[in-house]
């Protein structure tokens, strides 16, 4: 089992979203994150006080998958919250030892 | 009576023959009563005054109306400039403030302020309101009208509490609660109550009558009583406070700009009160102060915007509510002083310098007025004040005389913004040193860092 997560930009999620329903998966997790990465930050000016904000919002989805449509999976997403411009986000892949689904007990690729 | 004179309350009782014998018209209507021959011929002068149920009612509204600017309209206001951890704190002092000094107000600020004839600076008299009926009446600006005394201290009073929670402005985030109701306790004592005596009250002679009054200073509704007064305060409570921790280091950004907008409406709705019922009647005076209201704030909201742009930045929502706030306050003295292009060109300047120095100046300053009261308040205050003498002019559509000197009344407006910063920076220096003997003045830093909600209050804004 793979664990991927992909921080996007918050307008891509619909388009991710269908694009990964599409593929079969069942469900996933979205947080509202900040950070910062090549693409720089906002400057906000309140009054005389100017306050630059180098960490920019993003959504950080957290999806488990079986191994073999995790490379499926990762594609799907690059190309939906593609938008060809600094700042798109990133995609990683780790090992999941293990899965439970809490009202079965179900455990495994079952458990997904 | 001349409209030069139209700058504040001429307050008497029925009981008060002074007032009847000093209003004394032509002789239309003598009393029912005969008494002597001597007597019967001084009081064939004598006007019966009229209350006048529309003013009654305009006058009722008008000081609802400034209540909404306290609470919520600056609670509001102030409390979305703020940070979340802060916001009810800010709330709360607002309220609380406000509430004080209407106590005070009916124990012993009326009776400062407008209680009987002493000397220039204060009045003595009605203390505990002692004396008022619902029969007592205060006199308007047309002789032989008056409304009834009670309307008269109940808008009076929204004044006093207004005032002194605007100095909240610049004390935020960073004031004991304790050591504001002391602040606030002394500061009207010292401060507002003189200073609203010396600008609004007429005396029976020059003697007890308000110094400021005396000199012909023209103040409609409050530029140098409440925004000269308040800002100044403010000032000087920022620098004795010191600044934030983290003040110009960390971010400090208003927690929410909706709130400040909501508070923006209601202060300016509430400001059609303030500054058309200082008219204290329903007449066509209340009318132009109305009209004037209106567009004062709205030529501030543009320019303030305008200058934004200027400086190179983007037109904002907190420009365009400091804006209007900054035409507000130009206004004030002004509201039945000028004509509505005279104000329009008011709002505008007073706008363009109050953001000049918001953005420009006091940054460099290093003085922590967090909500700019100083800056918007003080500021605008005093370039209203002096302004007036300009929009009274009858090129400019002023309802200035034709005789009308605009450079003698500049240099009386000068004289009492002068008195009104001497005054109020040196009595809110004591006020605040009074608080800091007695209760301390800033919160532990810890509290400072978790946030005045908590810390002071007990509670948070928001539970989500």
């Amino acid at each position: 089992m793979k664990f991927i997560i992909a921080i996007i930009k918050p307008f891509r999620l619909d388009e991710v979203r269908e694009a990964l329903t599409s593929l079969g998966i069942a469900g996933m997790t979205v947080t509202e994150v900040k950070g910062f990465g090549r693409q720089k930050g906002q400057t906000e000016i309140y009054r005389g006080a100017e306050y630059t904000t180098n960490m920019v919002p993003k959504l950080k989805l957290e999806i488990a998958v079986g191994d073999d449509i995790a490379p499926q999976v990762v594609e799907t997403i690059q190309a939906a919250a593609n938008t060809d411009s600094i700042g798109d986000g990133k995609i990683f892949v780790l090992d999941l030892a293990a899965a439970t689904r809490i009202r079965t007990g179900e455990t495994g690729d079952t458990a997904l | 009576m001349k409209p030069l004179h139209k700058i504040g309350a001429v307050v008497g009782s029925t009981a008060l023959s002074v007032f009847t014998a000093a209003h004394a018209w032509a002789a239309t209507s003598a009393p029912a009563v005969a008494e002597v021959t001597e007597t019967v011929t001084e009081a064939a002068a004598e006007v019966v005054p009229v209350v006048d149920k529309g003013d009654t009612a305009w006058m009722i509204m008008a000081t609802v109306l400034v209540m909404t600017m306290i609470v919520p309209g600056l609670a509001l206001f102030y409390g979305g400039l703020v940070r979340t951890k802060n916001m009810l704190s800010v709330l709360t002092q607002v309220i609380a403030v406000a509430s004080l000094a209407m106590i005070i107000w009916v124990m012993y600020g009326y009776g400062l302020a407008f209680g009987g004839d002493a000397n220039q600076f204060i009045s003595t008299g009605k203390f505990f309101l002692a004396g008022v009926t619902a029969d007592s009446t205060a006199a308007t600006f047309s002789e032989g009208f008056q409304i009834p005394e009670f309307v008269f201290i109940a808008f009076q009073m929204t004044f006093a509490a207004i005032t002194v929670a605007l100095v909240i402005g610049g004390l935020v985030e960073r004031m004991k609660f304790s050591a504001l109701m002391v602040f606030a306790i002394v500061w009207l004592t010292i401060v507002y109550f003189p200073i609203a005596h010396m600008v609004w009250y007429a005396g029976a002679t020059p003697e007890t009558t308000g110094l400021l009054f005396d000199w012909g200073a023209l103040d409609f509704a409050g530029g140098t009583v409440v925004h000269i007064n308040a800002g100044i305060s403010a000032l000087v409570g920022a620098i004795i406070l010191g600044k934030r921790l983290g003040y110009q280091k960390d971010v400090m950004a208003p927690h929410s700009l909706t709130m400040t907008l909501i508070g923006t409406g209601l202060l300016w709705v509430g400001w059609f009160g303030f500054n058309a019922g200082s008219a204290l009647e329903a007449n066509g005076s209340a009318g132009l102060a109305l009209i004037n209201t209106f567009v004062a704030t709205a030529a501030g909201v543009l320019f303030w915007m305008l200058t934004e742009k200027a400086i190179g930045h983007q037109g904002s929502l907190l420009g365009a509510c400091s804006g209007a706030i900054a035409g507000l306050v130009a206004v004030t003295p002004a509201a039945g002083n000028s004509g509505p292009f005279g104000a329009i060109l008011l709002g505008a300047v007073t706008a363009v310098i109050c953001c000049l120095f918001v953005m420009k100046v006091k940054p460099k300053l290093g003085i922590d007025d967090s909500l700019d009261a100083f800056g918007i308040h003080g500021l605008g205050g005093i370039v209203g004040s002096i302004g007036t003498a300009v929009t009274m002019l009858p090129a400019l559509g002023g309802p200035g005389a034709e005789d009308y000197d605009m450079g003698g009344q500049l240099v009386i407006q000068i004289m009492a913004v002068g008195v009104a910063i001497v005054w109020a920076g040196v009595g809110s220096a004591i006020a605040f040193s009074v608080a800091k003997l007695v209760t301390g003045l800033r919160v532990a830093e810890e509290v400072e860092r978790e946030g005045l909600d908590l810390g002071e209050h007990g509670e948070r804004a928001y539970n989500y």
